[in-house]
């Protein structure tokens, strides 16, 4: 059944590369709510219309054009819908552990549109996700982007076709124990994380000078000159090094962070973006610096030994010194509710309420780099939308509807039991699965990979 | 404001060393006995509502005194005006103390080798020391049943307060054998087997249950009798199940397996206590027709199924409380118990009520502990487990100020406010020097 349903998503996968995606744009005005606008302040009572699936404008006594459906929000809070700038959802494999650099692979080829994560993701107000290869490489694939457009059954109506390019680095534990110490082979340490690294943009430079000399050679009159022989997973890191993708890297320790940034320093990149960073704050001023900033766990620590030394005020610190900060779940639960990980900055550093917010909206926006579409309330910008009951940063909120594009995914008034998009015919009896904690799908595909107990298995972020 | 608290911040790092034995709010260096009044807060005592502008007094470890006029008679004065006073909360099952870092093996202590070993004491591998018992106390966790998991009947858990240097000092009471009624269901996503295989592995699993119970029931009743018994550490610990000596508190989740968990105790003697219950809400009705209570949680988990509506797992609680379930609240958390609160207000908010939601992580837990008296409400003549908050404990904005274990007043810091402490301006910053 498994096999069928990968099958199924290759070849959904490769329908991508043909098809031009259509997705649903909505026209929604929404009335007398208490706007977070996140780059603009609170607005009390104030209406947004989006038209078309753009907020087209934001005030007072709006008046919905015909057609427009209009919602009463009196009473409650309207806020950008919500992005995670780490995630596994909605991706039927996760790892391509097969060597320490498999830039080549692409996570949109796996993109599962029929996971009812996505729904319940939505139902937590979280409109976009980034749908990350996971970190058994220390450069893994590139990862995709995805709207929450649940019920869409086409792959490519679900990833977000304007975002730009994203891919996943891995440091530390999780890279030298799948190769180093599974296989045998480097990197065994975090010295060999960054030979890794070095290696692989040297002979990105020495394949783009191949490439521009016979560019060059065959622009001349009668050139008998060869192309070079083309490398995919070379020219990603050639990609990288002009600057056309973004690196997010996972990331525990201090030093790990650390020595990327020098590393990228040496190579001219400053699209980098640190995952997890349990140790960010060690390093919260280098990282404010020369980087995009961390996305970080709020509270999550001590579940590996590279993680013993965090504190939960991390995102505090990393703020207050001028990083970019984005608050991220990496896992199937706590993305629903990113909300009140975000208020936990709160109590751990004193957060004030739009510091918080804009963990959640305009900076992972800012960190997948399409802040200039969506992650505020701002005319203009995509219609990403979620209204809570009581402010989203009280631990009693519950969010009432999503819009994405202008289009309602959610509404807790509306919400049947079963969302499910497809019920396998041949299951008699559905499959229970008891939550134990923890699941993040970073290591997922590994297992076979690891030396240890049974016990790692649900501990591999 | 930040700005402020940086300045406090730094200031409290440069007289630090001058005052290692001096203690100033905030920063103490040890948990600290005496007589206290806390004065003029508004006290949630959870058991007889809410009492405006009154007094708590706490004396040897208990609480002496509730109310709007009482003597300062040489007790140390702490104003608490403005803020509220709430018993400690107690979370009911988690394995705090019995793990450091759950992926190094070694620092593992809650599961041993083999499906019977009830006689493991999780008392005995408590660490008084874990780095993660100062960080969940300072979010007004002060009690927390300990759990050893495992095997069908992996050991037997304690119930400890989070103040003490040895386990003995932490014990709070009460014992329980744990026991992890076989499962009919799949173990997660990582899960491989056969319908079929499953199937049969719960059979044999529950057949052993019954031989090993069998068992144990005889040898009760020969050691009633006086009969001479072999050395048998298992079966004497389990024997006290059987007699309702130690409660059995069963570890079972889907709503089939509590079903036949329900039936399994029918014709047992057994004090019987449900954990986890993720399913609780489908077969509600039976569990509070059976008396049974119940700890459920963790609260913040996915739906059992994928046809379930999102927010099953939120609501549970609430409903097993409406069908008239007694219902206490854990985190099944090792690391991160702190979460216990927020938890708690999941479920208020998902149908169980604030109010409710209190009981679940207060004197319902006592109660259901068999230490109501003692524990789970500000009253006096119980023990002084207090936490004073500047608002309500489970939102996140609120501060905690002060937090009393058995009449200690302890130290709101630990490692994670330390390197806080150390590094929100850290010095050399960006440049070399």
């Amino acid at each position: 059944m498994k096999k069928v349903s990968y099958f199924l998503a290759a070849l959904l996968g490769l329908s991508i590369q043909f098809a031009s995606a259509q997705v649903k744009k909505g026209s929604v005005l929404i009335k007398n709510a208490t706007v977070l606008t996140i780059t603009n302040g609170t607005l009390e009572n104030s209406d947004v219309l989006v038209q078309d699936g753009i907020i087209k404008k934001i005030g007072e006594g709006l008046k919905a054009p015909n057609g427009v459906t209009t919602i009463d929000a009196s009473g409650k809070y309207l806020m950008p819908g919500i992005i995670d700038a780490h995630s596994h959802l909605g991706l039927d494999v996760v790892n391509e552990a097969s060597s320490p650099i498999v830039a080549e692979v692409h996570m949109k080829d796996v993109v599962n549109p029929y996971e009812v994560g996505i729904y319940r993701a939505l139902a937590g107000g979280v409109t976009i996700s980034h749908a990350m290869h996971g970190s058994a490489n220390v450069i893994g694939g590139q990862n995709a982007t995805l709207k929450h457009r649940y019920g869409s059954t086409d792959p490519a109506d679900i990833i977000m076709q304007d975002a730009p390019r994203t891919i996943k680095f891995a440091l530390g534990e999780n890279p030298t124990r799948v190769h180093g110490r599974g296989r045998g082979i480097q990197p065994r340490t975090r010295m060999g994380v960054e030979a890794v690294i070095r290696n692989g943009f040297n002979e990105a430079i020495q394949y783009k000078k191949a490439w521009a000399e016979y560019k060059e050679a065959s622009s001349k009159k009668g050139s008998t000159a060869l192309p070079p022989e083309y490398n995919e997973r070379l020219q990603t890191l050639a990609d990288i090094l002009d600057g056309k993708i973004i690196i997010h890297c996972h990331s525990y320790r201090a030093d790990e962070i650390y020595m990327l940034i020098n590393v990228a320093r040496d190579f001219g990149i400053t699209k980098l973006v640190f995952q997890h960073t349990n140790e960010g704050f060690k390093v919260a001023p280098e990282i404010a610096e020369y980087t995009m900033g961390a996305s970080v766990f709020a509270d999550w620590w001590a579940y590996k030994f590279e993680v013993y030394y965090s504190t939960a005020y991390n995102a505090a610190i990393l703020t207050e010194n001028g990083a970019i900060t984005s608050i991220n779940s990496d896992d199937a639960e706590l993305i629903r509710h990113l909300y009140h990980e975000a208020a936990k900055t709160q109590r751990y550093g004193g957060m004030t309420d739009e510091q918080a917010l804009a963990m959640i909206t305009i900076n992972p926006a800012k960190q997948l780099g399409i802040n200039d579409k969506v992650g505020s309330i701002e005319e203009g910008k995509q219609g990403d939308l979620v209204i809570f009951e009581g402010h989203p940063l009280s631990s009693y909120t519950i969010p009432q509807m999503t819009f994405v594009d202008g289009v309602k995914y959610f509404d807790i008034n509306e919400d049947a039991d079963d969302q499910r998009l497809k019920v396998s015919p041949t299951q008699m009896v559905e499959e229970v699965t008891i939550y134990e904690g923890h699941n993040a799908r970073c290591m997922q595909d590994t297992e076979h990979l690891f030396e240890t107990t049974e016990a790692l298995f649900h501990l591999n972020h | 404001m930040q700005r402020l608290k940086q300045i406090f911040f730094a200031f409290l790092l440069s007289v630090l060393p001058l005052m290692a034995s001096a203690q100033i709010d905030g920063e103490f260096i040890k948990p600290r006995a005496g007589k206290f009044l806390l004065q003029n807060a508004t006290v949630v005592t959870i058991t007889n509502g809410v009492m405006e502008n009154s007094s708590v007094l706490v004396e040897d470890g208990k609480i002496t005194a509730v109310g709007a006029k009482i003597s300062a008679d040489g007790a140390e004065i702490i104003d608490c005006s403005g803020k509220f006073i709430y018993p400690g909360m107690i979370d009911g099952g988690t394995q705090l103390g019995l793990v450091e870092v759950s992926s190094v093996a070694e620092t593992v202590d809650y599961a041993e080798v083999g499906d019977f070993t009830p006689n493991m004491q999780a008392l005995t591998a408590v660490n008084p020391n874990s780095v993660a018992i100062p960080v969940t106390r300072v979010s007004g966790v002060t009690t927390v049943l300990t759990v050893p998991t495992g095997g069908i009947f992996p050991g037997t858990a304690a119930l400890i307060n989070l103040n003490g240097y040895t386990p003995d000092q932490m014990y709070a009471g009460f014992k329980a054998i744990a026991m992890n009624f076989p499962r009919s269901g799949r173990r997660g996503r990582y899960d491989r087997r056969s319908d079929e295989d499953i199937k049969k592995a719960n059979e044999k699993a529950l057949k052993e249950a019954n031989e090993l119970w069998d068992k144990a029931k005889s040898y009760a009743e020969m050691a009633a009798a006086e009969a001479e018994l072999d050395y048998y550490p298992e079966m004497a610990q389990l024997a006290k199940a059987t007699t309702g000596e130690l409660p059995l508190l069963i570890e079972v989740n889907t709503a089939s397996d509590i079903k036949a968990a329900l039936e399994w105790i029918k014709d047992k003697d057994a004090k019987v206590i449900f954990a986890g219950v993720a399913e609780g809400w489908r077969v509600a009705e039976e569990i509070a027709e059976a008396g049974i209570p119940v700890v459920t949680g963790p609260i913040q988990a996915l739906p059992t199924r994928e046809s379930d509506r999102y927010d099953a797992a939120y609501a549970n609680a609430g409903k097993m409380a409406k069908a008239g379930v007694k219902v206490a609240i854990r985190t099944n958390g090792q690391e991160n118990v702190r979460n216990l609160p927020f938890f708690a207000a999941f479920a208020a908010a998902y149908g169980m009520g604030k109010e409710e939601a209190w009981k679940a992580v207060t004197i319902n837990s006592a109660e259901i502990f068999g230490l109501g008296d003692q524990y789970g409400s500000i009253e006096a003549g119980k023990v002084a487990n207090l936490i004073v908050a500047d608002g309500d404990p489970f939102e996140t904005k609120t501060n905690i100020h002060h937090v009393f274990i058995d009449g200690y007043r302890m130290p709101l810091s630990n490692r994670q406010i330390r390197l806080y402490q150390e590094f929100l301006d850290r010095s050399p910053g960006l440049n070399v020097n």
